[in-house]
């Protein structure tokens, strides 16, 4: 593993003392700060109003259906790994009003939907996080069908990066190529590092936005030993990965293995309960509801996530064509890892094992990919076919 | 559009609590909505008038547990255009149907001190096992902005928007951190029918599986992993016999662990 560079741009030190001026000159700018913090035993990312918020000598074990918080040796504001949500809860919202409409002496009239957009800045982002961001960028800013809510709420979206330090146990971005060190669509990206007494945060800048912020805050320019010391952190984390998935060839590895025993077997295991597709920060999908009042007089409609392993997902009329979990499972997995490079030319998995830890069975996307993989090209007999069938 | 004249509303009672009908009182604000929109021609925990049928829209709630309510529910539906049952009682057999895992008449002598008076079937079960049921709302008790939901759905000519899918996808809107993960609280959320807005784990609680059975339920997986972080099969056995017991999967489910 190479070291990861820092030397493109000129880099900052902030001290660990001055880092609450982060927030001062944020909040100064008319920003909410969003970003990460302690609630209900997990780091989940939430309006912060001061630097006290911050998830301070906290890291996480994660594994497979599981995830607990537990104390770090140090006061590390950032030494976790990626908890239950994502920023794509602040730009493509859970729900959301697209429009409404009320009918007054005989006349419609049609309002938009939700209001203005806020000016978010979030801070903490991690690498892969940046990766699952232009991915949503791409689902909804290019092309012939932009979504103004999105547009809207990403363009006000000011982001400070935090280079991975500590991956968790399902973390898999280094086979992903999305991580751990943040490389594009950042503000500023900080590295924290703590060593020999010291706790400092290396700062890069990735836009004259953030560069302008970064003048407000510190002056002090980082050395060649400061640099050093913050690639030794990205190169740790590297080192470190919790999971592994060989990602090369996958796109046509699941697509000539449609027919392979290893989707019964996970689909005994599946609840199609939704929870990687809620928790995985490039998945997209939503449904569509019309609420009415009872007077017939009102009208919203609403767009709310959605998921590829309800049965209402694909019910196309008269029934579901995925009605088995079988089959919504290899078509979300199908997606993620093959698919999705046909339709938006990149992989649509980042490597953030949220879809690992949050399934409450804990159903392993990497091991899934293995077990293929190792069989490749192994399909069922019609005496095993026969078999699986019987009740 | 609207439908044109008022509709009849009625509402039916067998065997049940009386929560989910007392849901329609409670909507308060939306009451009056409610009284303008539909004609309420039979609601007793509301009124004693009492206007004759056929009614356009009948909520049913309870459960058939007698020979008399078998009767009964037949001449209800007879006399309704639209039959919505309400609540675990009447779409599941409810709390009463634990019954049916035992044998009635034990019980019956037990209890009261002359047994020859109660006319009780074996069996609680659902309105669905007696007469055709158009819409079935789940829930014990049932959501009220679900009731109002299916009741402006009826009115507005279009299908209500109650999904049928997990617990876990309201859990997840609402930014709910997962219990059954974080804290190792066995849930039931993953094969239980949303529509309560997942009150339950936003209090660090496991779901109690109210709303009964999602669809597709994978109950074998879910109890495979509670029983993985400390439960035993007789509170797997419990956890699958509240409300919901007599759902098919709920019901199978709870056998299974029974057994062992």
């Amino acid at each position: 593993m190479s070291m990861p560079m820092f030397s493109l741009t000129e880099c900052f030190i902030l001290s660990q003392k001055s880092f609450p001026r982060l927030f001062e000159v944020l909040q100064a700018k008319g920003y909410q700060v969003i970003g990460p913090t302690v609630r209900d035993g997990a780091v989940v990312y939430e309006q912060l109003s001061s630097v006290d918020e911050l998830p301070c000598g906290w890291q996480d074990d994660q594994g497979g259906g599981t995830y607990r918080l537990k104390r770090r040796a140090d006061n590390a504001l950032f030494g976790y790994g990626v908890g239950p949500h994502s920023w794509k809860k602040l730009l493509h919202l859970p729900a959301y009003c697209l429009w409404s409409a009320q009918t007054e002496n005989g006349k419609l009239q049609i309002a938009p939907g939700d209001g203005p957009a806020p000016k978010l800045a979030f801070l903490g982002v991690r690498s892969c996080e940046l990766h699952a961001l232009a991915i949503q960028d791409k689902v909804f800013l290019r092309g012939k069908y932009v979504d103004p809510a999105y547009r809207q709420r990403r363009e006000n979206a000011l982001i400070v990066a935090v280079n991975c330090a500590q991956p968790s146990g399902t973390c898999f971005c280094v086979s992903m190529n999305t991580g751990p060190k943040a490389s594009f669509s950042f503000d500023l990206a900080l590295t924290e590092v703590i060593e020999s007494g010291q706790h400092f945060f290396l700062v890069e800048t990735g836009s004259p936005q953030g560069a302008e912020l970064l003048g407000q805050i510190t002056e002090q320019k980082a050395t060649q030993k400061d640099k050093d010391a913050a690639a030794r952190v990205v190169a740790n984390a590297a080192a470190h990965m919790g999971r592994t998935m060989e990602s090369a060839g996958i796109k046509d590895l699941l697509y000539r293995n449609y027919d392979h025993p290893r989707w019964e077997d996970v689909a005994a295991r599946c609840l199609s309960c939704a929870n990687c597709t809620m928790v995985c920060p490039t998945c997209f999908c939503t449904t569509v509801e019309d609420a009415t009042d009872l007077a017939g007089k009102q009208a919203s409609r609403w767009r709310k996530w959605d998921s590829c392993f309800t049965m209402d997902f694909s019910f196309i009329h008269g029934s579901s064509v995925r009605a088995s979990t079988k089959s919504r499972y290899r078509q979300w997995m199908t997606h993620k890892l093959a698919t999705w490079f046909d339709q938006f030319g990149t992989s649509g998995c980042v490597g953030c094992g949220r879809c690992i830890s949050w399934c409450p069975v804990g159903i392993d996307i990497t091991e899934e990919a293995r077990v293929i993989r190792q069989n490749d090209g192994i399909t069922l007999t019609k005496e095993q076919v026969h078999e699986n069938q019987k009740p | 559009m609207a439908v044109k004249h008022k509709p009849k509303l009625a509402v039916w009672k067998f065997a049940s609590c009386d929560g989910c009908q007392l849901s329609l009182l409670d909507c308060e604000e939306e009451l009056l909505a409610v009284a303008g929109a539909v004609d309420i021609a039979n609601f007793p925990e509301a009124t004693r008038a009492v206007v004759r049928g056929p009614y356009d829209l009948s909520l049913v709630e309870g459960s058939i547990t007698t020979p008399r309510d078998a009767e009964r529910i037949h001449q209800v539906r007879r006399a309704s255009k639209y039959l919505v049952t309400i609540g675990a009682c009447a779409t599941a057999g409810g709390i009463q149907a634990l019954r049916n895992f035992k044998e009635v008449k034990e019980f019956i002598s037990i209890v009261y001190a002359t047994p020859g008076y109660i006319e009780a079937l074996n069996k609680s079960t659902p309105i669905s096992d007696q007469v055709f049921v158009d819409f079935e709302l789940q829930g014990c008790p049932i959501n009220k902005y679900q009731l109002l939901e299916v009741i402006s759905a009826y009115l507005n000519r279009r299908k209500p928007n109650t999904p049928p899918y997990s617990v876990c996808l309201e859990c997840k809107r609402r930014a709910t951190v997962c219990v059954m993960v974080a804290h190792g609280t066995p849930c039931l959320g993953p094969v239980t029918q949303a529509g309560c807005g997942a009150i339950c784990p936003s209090y660090n609680r496991g779901c109690y599986g109210c709303f009964g059975p999602k669809e597709t339920p994978n109950t074998a997986a879910l109890a495979k992993r509670c029983a993985r972080i400390g439960m035993s099969d007789p509170d797997l056995v419990r956890a699958f016999r509240t409300y919901n017991s007599y759902s098919e999967p709920f019901r199978r489910e709870s056998i299974a662990h029974e057994q062992k």
